[in-house]
């Protein structure tokens, strides 16, 4: 820090050193300067304009005329003039056969030659000779005016302008107009100089710096805290996982447990307990998936029983389906087509002092479908059911219009659809704000009594629905394709957007 | 479920009133179809298989013309008295055993009406008669049948002409050539074949495959013989009534068919009481028995009152999906309109709780994303050479695979979470290291104890893949994970050909191994056309669980 009558000047390492520099110089072109200050000409430049911006030091530009040396020019200085080098081959190595003269650049010397007249060449046999002229021989002894021209160059002399002409036609030389900025103190700037103290700089504080406070003696290196810097990635849940444990939480608020079961059912549970008929389509090979194991076991005596009985005949309030039901085909293994068959084992051990119970899942479910942008294989249901006498099914539009209100849906509707365990039936959709118009989610309804009199011996309303999530999930992070919600792609489950509900 | 194109003009011409497209549109779905376009000549709607009596023009405006309160009510079918008779051999028992048939007059066959007739033959041939399994519909021109006619079999040597053939066929090769045969032959694997022979010795029908030649229908027909037959009663029965009442409203006269004794088609429409109480109950409404009437009768069923809450109410038969009160309930929900009930929250105090699983997975998830890793979410269907060939694992004999999987890129379950990580390692080669991945889930493996004989485990499975990447490093990570589960697991040294030889080790917990870390063998990481090191860990979480809960 230094200080002058009237200011206080907060300067950098590289203006202080710039101003004590060019305090001695008293003025210098910014192109001198890098190498006497060991840092890089931007860093001069924004140093010098730091400087002159604080009155400190004035900077004036004039457009120049830079003559640099090419690589060519260079090798003249050192090696002479490409004809000279050809002439000295030709006089000190005898060579005067063309082919066996041996220099860079061995045409354009020839050129040259030739054109000032310096050699002249005669035929021999298959070959040239060359020989050199007298004028040549004079040429030889003397420096050239083209020379003694990049001399001067190299001195920083001047040259006139017809030879500089000359010497970049020859490539010796490259001359551009460029701004050479030339910096000198003001009287400012040169109270300053003498006052300023050059503190260290450092880039990085180190334990070290932090002991017996030696960081009060040093600057710290100002960042570019603008510039990119290398990214750096998180740990993070799947951001299905993430949406998932909200729509967990949404029934967890609205008083539900949480049911449990295996991926894998007999078709006792999955369709039987559901009041499906054994020749339902849905049943069939191309809508389920079924395993290659040997047939599953059936539950208690009493449930099948009763479950048959339903599917043959019903009861005094139902008729049934009226149809042989097979045992066989109840012990069949299949991957559960919905979660409902969680609804159907959880019901089995209801008992009557325990209602009103709610219940709800989320869990993966399988249907024999080709995996294509709209169609998955394996998806996620989520299954809830109310078990209350006093249910109806108002409640039921309730409680899915509460959830989709929580998923940032105001507009939900049922229609009337079919499904063999539930009566009312309905489809239910939500509106869709941007695309404007209706989505199907799944469905909903009350279990039919033949479903939940043999499970739970009672006959009370039981409100169910079973919900598709991948498409308002799609929806939320903007996934066309619905494959890429289980894609795995490194980058984007680094990047996509937190659930934030 | 199946969609069908309606005839538009038709399907007008039967409500007899000129309906807006957006009322179609609005009311269409409301009735309990799924509407899926209109065009200016078709309405094309999914009918559900509950209501196969609305596949046709006739069934759905008759069903829709009541919906919209222009005829609302059981519907009147006269039956006409008539001679014709059928008997049914006692042979078809062991093959086909259920058949029916009607007749009906003064139908206007022209093209349009056939082509309609076969569109709705072939679909309750697909869903309410189970690919012509439970039934099978004939349709003949009555005029070329003498009665009586007969039910029986005929052995394989049998032949006739069949419908549209050119040459007497035998039943065998029927059966073996003709593209019905070869698609129905299943139904009939047995020694004899059913067949319909008419009182002059010619084939009516061989159900459930094809008619006879001889009594084609053609723009030249008036008057309809229909033989169902099959394996279910009821559904046979049901098949009839639709077809009937179909071409009765469509303008035929019906006339009974005695089938040995029966009468058939009996159009005494089923009644059912309907609890009022119950139905508001359910409904969460105040319906009185009027109101409760007006809705029945706007969904074509008949209904009376009996006391204030009772209604009784008569079931045209051709309605096959009403089983139970509750059916009816459905229907009076349809007609007050399910757009027209008001939500309503339950004041039923019940209490929520997640599932231990689900808390004791979250715990796990959320130090490992303290810990850097990513989740990642894969399919539990995969295969046999990702899961073990890749892994340079032997396959597994208790691996669950399905039997009928479409995609042949995922027939079998996964029995560990592992290689779905190499596998998504693999697919993100472009993307930046280190790449710390772990994903919880359920694994499937055979077990005969099981309800299923499959069991199903939730593991958890780590990857760290980078240049750093090595058994030290997840080791640090495992102990991390036993140390904030406060569980003590231990390291054994351990081989596994997914991991380079000394560097693998057992997890053990309380004696009983639980897992597995290492570092990947290079042969599984040129598998899997890695070129970083991999240090992996895969735990049985369930163990892990019962472990910090007991």
């Amino acid at each position: 820090m230094a200080e002058s009558k009237k200011k206080t000047y907060n300067l950098q390492y590289h203006e202080v050193i710039l101003l004590k520099k060019l305090s001695e110089m008293k003025k210098s072109t910014v192109l001198a300067l890098d190498k006497i200050l060991g840092i890089d000409q931007a860093a001069v430049v924004r140093a010098a304009m730091t400087l002159a911006k604080l009155g400190l030091m004035k900077i004036d530009e004039a457009d120049k005329m830079v003559v640099a040396l090419t690589r060519e020019g260079k090798s003249a200085i050192d090696k002479g003039l490409p004809e000279k080098q050809l002439i000295h081959a030709v006089i000190k190595d005898k060579k005067s056969l063309l082919s066996k003269i041996d220099i860079k650049d061995k045409n354009i010397a020839l050129g040259w030659a030739k054109k000032d007249g310096l050699v002249e060449l005669e035929k021999s046999g298959n070959d040239m000779a060359v020989k050199v002229t007298s004028k040549g021989q004079g040429f030889y002894k003397i420096k050239s005016d083209i020379e003694l021209a990049l001399l001067n160059i190299v001195d920083n002399k001047p040259v006139d302008k017809k030879m500089i002409d000359n010497l970049k036609k020859r490539r010796f030389i490259t001359a551009d107009f460029r701004t050479v900025r030339t910096l000198s103190m003001t009287s400012d700037g040169e109270k300053i100089a003498r006052s300023v103290k050059l503190v260290k700089e450092v880039s990085k504080l180190t334990p070290d710096l932090l002991k017996d406070e030696k960081w009060k003696d040093v600057k710290f290196r100002k960042y570019n805290v603008v510039a990119p810097v290398s990214p750096s990635y998180p740990g993070k849940k799947h951001f299905v996982s993430q949406s998932l444990e909200y729509v967990r939480r949404i029934w967890l608020e609205m008083g539900f447990k949480e049911m449990e079961g295996n991926l894998i059912s007999t078709s006792f549970w999955n369709f039987d307990a559901l009041f499906v008929p054994q020749d339902h389509p849905a049943r069939e090979m191309q809508d389920t998936f079924y395993v290659d194991v040997k047939e599953g076991k059936l539950p208690d005596k009493k449930i099948v029983k009763d479950i048959k009985k339903v599917h043959e005949s019903g009861d005094k309030d139902s008729c049934g389906w009226g149809y042989d039901w097979k045992e066989s085909e109840a012990k069949t293994v299949v991957l559960r087509t919905h979660t409902t068959v969680l609804s159907a084992q959880t019901i089995a051990n209801i008992k009557e002092s325990d209602l009103p119970v709610k219940y709800f899942a989320i869990g993966k479910c399988f249907r024999n479908e080709s995996l294509d942008w709209k169609h998955l294989f394996e998806f996620y249901q989520m299954e809830g059911i109310v078990v209350d006498k006093n249910a109806n099914f108002k409640q039921l539009l309730g409680y899915l219009k509460e959830f989709y209100r929580k998923m940032g849906y105001t507009a939900v509707r049922i229609r009337p659809a079919y499904f063999p365990y539930t009566e009312m039936s309905c489809e239910v959709e939500v509106f869709h704000p941007r695309k404007k118009e209706w989505v199907e989610l799944g469905g909903a309804g009350i279990f039919r009594p033949e479903v939940v009199k043999p499970l739970l011996g009672l006959d009370v309303p039981i409100l169910a629905w079973g919900q598709g999530l991948e498409r308002i999930l799609s929806e939320y992070y903007k996934i066309t394709d619905i494959r890429d919600l289980y894609k795995n792609d490194v980058s984007k489950l680094r990047s996509t957007k937190l659930w934030m509900w | 479920m199946p969609t069908v194109n309606l005839n538009k003009k038709k399907v007008l011409e039967y409500i007899g009133k000129d309906i807006t497209d957006k009322v179609l549109f609005e009311k269409i779905p409301m009735i309990g179809t799924d509407l899926e376009g209109i065009t200016d000549d078709e309405i094309s709607v999914e009918i559900f298989p509950n209501r196969p009596d609305m596949l046709s023009e006739e069934g759905f405006a008759r069903a829709f013309k009541s919906f919209l309160g222009l005829e609302k009510g059981l519907r009147k079918y006269v039956v006409n008295k008539s001679d014709y008779k059928a008997t049914i051999d006692s042979s078809v028992k062991e093959v086909r055993e259920f058949a029916v048939a009607a007749v009906i007059k003064g139908v206007n066959v022209d093209s349009d009406f056939i082509a309609r007739l076969m569109q709705v033959q072939e679909k309750l041939h697909t869903t309410h008669s189970r690919n012509r399994k439970s039934a099978a519909i004939g349709v003949h021109d009555l005029d070329t049948v003498s009665f009586p006619i007969n039910y029986t079999t005929r052995g394989k040597d049998f032949s006739f002409i069949p419908l549209e053939g050119k040459a007497e066929m035998t039943i065998e090769a029927i059966l073996t050539e003709h593209p019905k045969g070869k698609a129905y032959a299943h139904l009939v694997d047995k020694d004899v074949y059913p067949v319909w022979i008419d009182a002059e010795d010619k084939v009516v029908s061989f159900p459930p495959i094809i008619n006879g030649i001889h009594t084609t229908v053609t723009s030249d027909t008036k008057n309809l013989l229909l033989d169902i037959t099959g394996t279910d009663e009821k559904v046979v029965v049901q098949a009839l009534n639709i077809m009937v009442s179909m071409l009765s409203d469509a303008g035929g006269k019906i006339y009974e068919v005695d089938v040995s004794g029966n009468k058939y088609p009996d159009f005494t429409a089923n009644v059912m009481k309907l609890d009022l109480s119950y139905a508001n109950r359910l409904l969460g409404l105040e319906l009185d028995a009027e109101s409760a009437i007006d809705y029945l009768l706007m969904m074509g069923l008949g209904a009376k009152k009996v006391s204030e809450s009772i209604v009784e109410v008569s079931i045209p038969v051709f309605r096959t999906d009403i089983l139970h009160s509750m059916d009816l309930i459905e229907d009076i929900a349809i007609a007050y309109g399910y757009e027209n009930f008001d939500s309503e929250m339950s004041d039923a105090t019940t209490v929520g709780a997640e599932s231990s699983k689900t808390v004791f997975s979250r715990k796990v998830s959320e130090l490992l994303v303290g810990l850097s890793y990513l989740e990642c979410k894969s399919f539990h269907m995969t295969n046999a050479k990702t899961l073990f060939e890749k892994m340079n694992h032997e396959v597994s004999k208790d691996i669950v695979r399905t039997a009928n999987a479409v995609n042949i890129e995922y027939d079998a379950m996964r029995d560990r979470l592992l290689s779905g990580l190499m596998k998504i390692l693999s697919e993100n080669t472009h993307n930046e290291y280190p790449q710390n991945l772990f994903e919880a889930g359920t694994v499937i493996s055979k077990d005969d104890s099981a309800e299923t004989n499959v069991s199903e485990d939730t593991n958890i499975a780590l990857v760290s893949a980078g240049l750093t990447s090595d058994f030290s490093s997840m080791k640090a990570v495992i102990e991390t994970f036993a140390l904030n589960l406060d569980v003590d697991i231990r390291f054994e040294e351990h081989e596994d050909p997914s991991f380079i030889s000394g560097r693998c080790a057992k997890l053990v917990l309380s004696g009983a191994m639980i897992g597995v870390v290492g570092e990947l063998h290079p042969e599984v990481l040129v598998n899997w056309g890695l070129d970083v090191p991999v240090a992996a860990a895969e735990i049985d979480l369930l163990i892990v669980m019962d472990a910090v809960f007991k």
